[in-house]
């Protein structure tokens, strides 16, 4: 988090500071964005999050339709569905729940219904393991929905309220899922900066609506409306089909330019800004070396950086904040001048050639002017600590390609016994 | 009591209307159609993946003049217990002036199989919907599998009457009776063959606060293989051999349907199962040796189950 009053020039609004685990920052947000549906299952580590929730509904203070599903598969099915009715919607998952609604997520995405929900990122199965990494988003990146990687609490909280923004965009309906890192960021307390419920709500404002061709010929609300009678997720052969993917495809490519923009406001209103809201760049202006992640260890990467950066090392780090869709062009910006540059995976892709991020930014890279080494490092899976001296470890390693121009492995394994 | 003559529902506009790409002589269209016709207002209807979803919509062509959506195979029950809680939270808000009703339809696939869960916590958190299965008793969008609506000794594609297995080796599962267990305001039985009776049923399943559960049985030339122009004549022998009784319970008292009283108060008027199995070639294995005792132990099934039903009913005398 930076506090950026003076960059965007105004005097934030009064803000309660409240010690919260990731999870009760989620809840709040989401009791704070006025939701109508809330539909979930428990899972460990998201929890808290539907806990939480409950005792906002039991306590009446909010005025949200909660059910509690009998699945995550249906917890999902009911977000959708009463998001396709025209209210405003969230669940929460994780690992093997996320696993569950797989088939939900891209029927929700392919039906254009921007549902929010929040990622308690755990381990999947087997061996069975509560802990965090980011096997089970990342094995739903290509689902259609936008994902949002947070370093902490705070950024949790505030990525929920501009989460129902950009999802809500009648440009995109696209929906968003904002990840945070099981038990790290999840069960961990810390002071986190409240907005009044007020400016939450003028800030989140009312769902609208937009109007799509209705059966008659006629220009009728997108929504399962008795007045104006659509049908919604038909049979849609080759005919149409492809022409449906491709429109979902423009939504994402409009994506990164409303993400910005409610990030922008959102920040005017708060005084937070997370880099530029896709990518966050930490001393890595004149960097020769940098490493890439998303998630809770980009926090140790930068005490990491602090470190080499008083030794003179020009170090340096790029996370990724928002992982889809896939910020290209500012990647390809804040990289281009580093000469070697090692991504993080917390999650392995099996007998792929490196984990996700890699595939990613390598490949960003490849049309680069001065294109960089790029190596990998799968760590952390299953809750393993990434701790400072790892970090170090692989910006050692990076010198080293720069000293000896030679890379040897490109994919590696970090903080394992092998 | 729900009270209507025939020119009011002839007059009534189609809801599900001509147009749609079911097969000739299909019984789940003709169940959709009665259906919608006992709508008593606004209504939302939601369907599972199935023949009627397929038949019905093929985009951009849509044969419903109700807002409608379909989501997936398995949760019919949960998409309309999401679009129940958005009305429910309208309403509260101020954002809906009169009432919605929530119609969920599935086949017997998604229902007695894949759809259970979702059906069974729908029921269990009370949301006020009806859900209709238009049972065919098999997987007939995919090519005629079996499903657990699938009666003992039908010949499917995964359960083809071969020289060692003659069919299916199960019983169709009691699935009206699994939602009477769930303690719900209403459950009933009904056939495409008596309309006025499913009419009724199903306006009754719209009233009751809660959720109603409706098991409209509903043949499919294709699957059950018999000449399209029979599909009523089945839906009625089913009942006739008290195959497919009809009976409602409200608040869990079952009640014998008027065209089941009829073999319940006169039981020579109970027709052999024999006459409902010979008209379909599903069950041509079963008159042929080695296997025609199977049409002895549907029988036996059949009276068991059938008398069970009337102790529920205080019809055994």
């Amino acid at each position: 988090m930076e506090t950026v009053k003076q960059e965007v020039g105004v005097e934030a609004v009064e803000q309660q500071v409240l010690a919260l685990n990731g999870d009760e920052a989620v809840a709040l947000a989401v009791k704070q964005s006025d939701v109508d549906v809330v539909a979930a299952y428990p899972i460990t580590p998201q929890t808290i999050i539907v806990e939480r929730f409950s005792e906002y509904v039991a306590n009446g203070e909010v005025n949200t339709e909660f059910v509690c599903t009998e699945s995550e598969h249906s917890a999902l099915t009911a977000c959708l569905t009463a998001s396709a009715t025209g209210v405003r919607t969230f669940t929460a998952s994780a690992s093997a729940g996320l696993a569950l609604m797989h088939e939900i997520l891209y029927v929700t995405s392919g039906c254009r219904a921007p549902v929010v929900m929040a990622i308690a990122n755990r381990a999947l199965s087997a061996p069975i393991n509560i802990h965090c990494d980011h096997s089970d988003s990342m094995a739903e990146r290509d689902s259609g929905w936008i994902q949002i990687y947070v370093e902490n609490s705070q950024e949790a909280y505030d990525s929920i309220i501009q989460a129902f923004r950009i999802a809500e965009n009648t440009d995109l309906l696209l929906p968003v899922m904002v990840c945070l890192d099981a038990f790290f960021l999840s069960h961990t307390l810390e002071n986190v900066n409240v907005l009044p419920d007020e400016t939450v709500r003028k800030f989140v404002g009312e769902r609208h609506v937009p109007l799509v061709r209705g059966h008659n010929g006629k220009d009728v609300p997108f929504k399962l409306d008795p007045d104006n009678p659509i049908t919604m997720g038909p049979l849609d052969l080759y005919d149409y089909y492809f022409e449906h993917k491709r429109q979902q495809e423009e939504a994402m490519r409009k994506a990164p330019r409303i993400i910005k923009q409610i990030h922008d406001e959102y920040a005017h209103t708060s005084g937070r800004k997370y880099g530029d809201g896709l990518i966050e760049t930490y001393q890595l202006e004149d960097a020769e070396i940098a490493t890439v992640c998303c998630g809770s260890a980009a926090g140790t990467a930068k005490a990491v950086v602090d470190k080499l950066r008083a030794q003179r090392i020009k170090a340096g780090l790029l996370r990724l904040r928002t992982f889809r869709p896939l910020p290209v062009g500012e990647i390809m910006r804040a990289l281009e001048n580093v000469k070697a540059i090692a991504v993080m995976d917390r999650s392995n892709s099996f007998g792929g050639y490196g984990g996700p991020i890699f595939h990613e930014i390598r490949h960003t890279l490849y049309g680069a002017r001065n294109r960089p080494h790029v190596v990998n490092y799968i760590y952390g899976l299953g809750g393993r600590d990434m701790p400072q001296n790892t970090i170090q470890g692989i910006y050692s390693d990076l010198q080293k390609i720069l000293e000896t121009k030679q890379v040897g492995n490109e994919v590696k394994f970090a903080g394992v016994r092998e | 009591m729900w009270k209507f003559t025939a020119k009011e529902i002839v007059e009534k506009p189609e809801l599900f209307t001509s147009g749609h790409r079911a097969c000739a002589g299909c019984g789940p269209a003709i169940a959709l159609r009665q259906i919608m016709k006992a709508t008593r207002g606004p209504t939302i209807v939601t369907n599972a993946t199935g023949c009627m979803e397929v038949v019905s919509t093929i985009y951009p062509y849509t044969a419903w003049k109700l807002p409608w959506i379909h989501t997936a195979f398995e949760n019919a029950a949960a998409n309309a217990s999401g679009i129940e809680a958005a009305l429910k939270v309208m309403r509260r808000k101020g954002k809906l002036k009169e009432p919605v009703d929530v119609i969920a339809l599935a086949g017997d696939g998604g229902t007695f199989d894949i759809g259970i869960q979702a059906l069974s916590g729908a029921a269990e958190r009370g949301h006020d919907f009806l859900y209709v299965l238009y049972d065919n008793e098999a997987y007939m969008n995919t090519g005629i599998q079996r499903s657990g609506g699938t009666p003992y000794g039908a010949s499917t594609t995964t359960s083809p009457a071969g020289t060692v297995i003659p069919g299916k080796s199960q019983f169709k599962k009691p699935i009206a009776d699994i939602m009477v267990a769930h303690d719900i305001p209403y459950v009933a039985t009904a056939s495409i063959a008596y309309w006025q009776d499913m009419l009724k049923k199903a306006r009754m399943g719209l009233e009751v606060e809660g959720p109603a559960f409706l098991h409209a049985l509903a043949p499919c030339p294709r699957g059950w293989r018999y000449d399209t122009s029979k599909t009523i004549e089945l839906a009625r022998l089913a009942v006739e051999t008290c195959i497919f009784p009809l009976w409602e319970a409200i608040d869990g008292e079952y009640t014998l349907s008027p065209q089941s009283r009829i073999p319940a108060l006169k039981p020579e008027r109970k027709k052999p199962v024999a006459e409902y199995l010979k008209m379909q070639r599903r069950f041509q294995h079963l008159f042929r040796p080695p296997f025609e005792h199977m049409i002895n132990d549907i029988q036996r099934t059949v009276d068991k189950r059938w008398n069970r039903l009337l102790k529920k009913c205080n019809m055994d005398g």
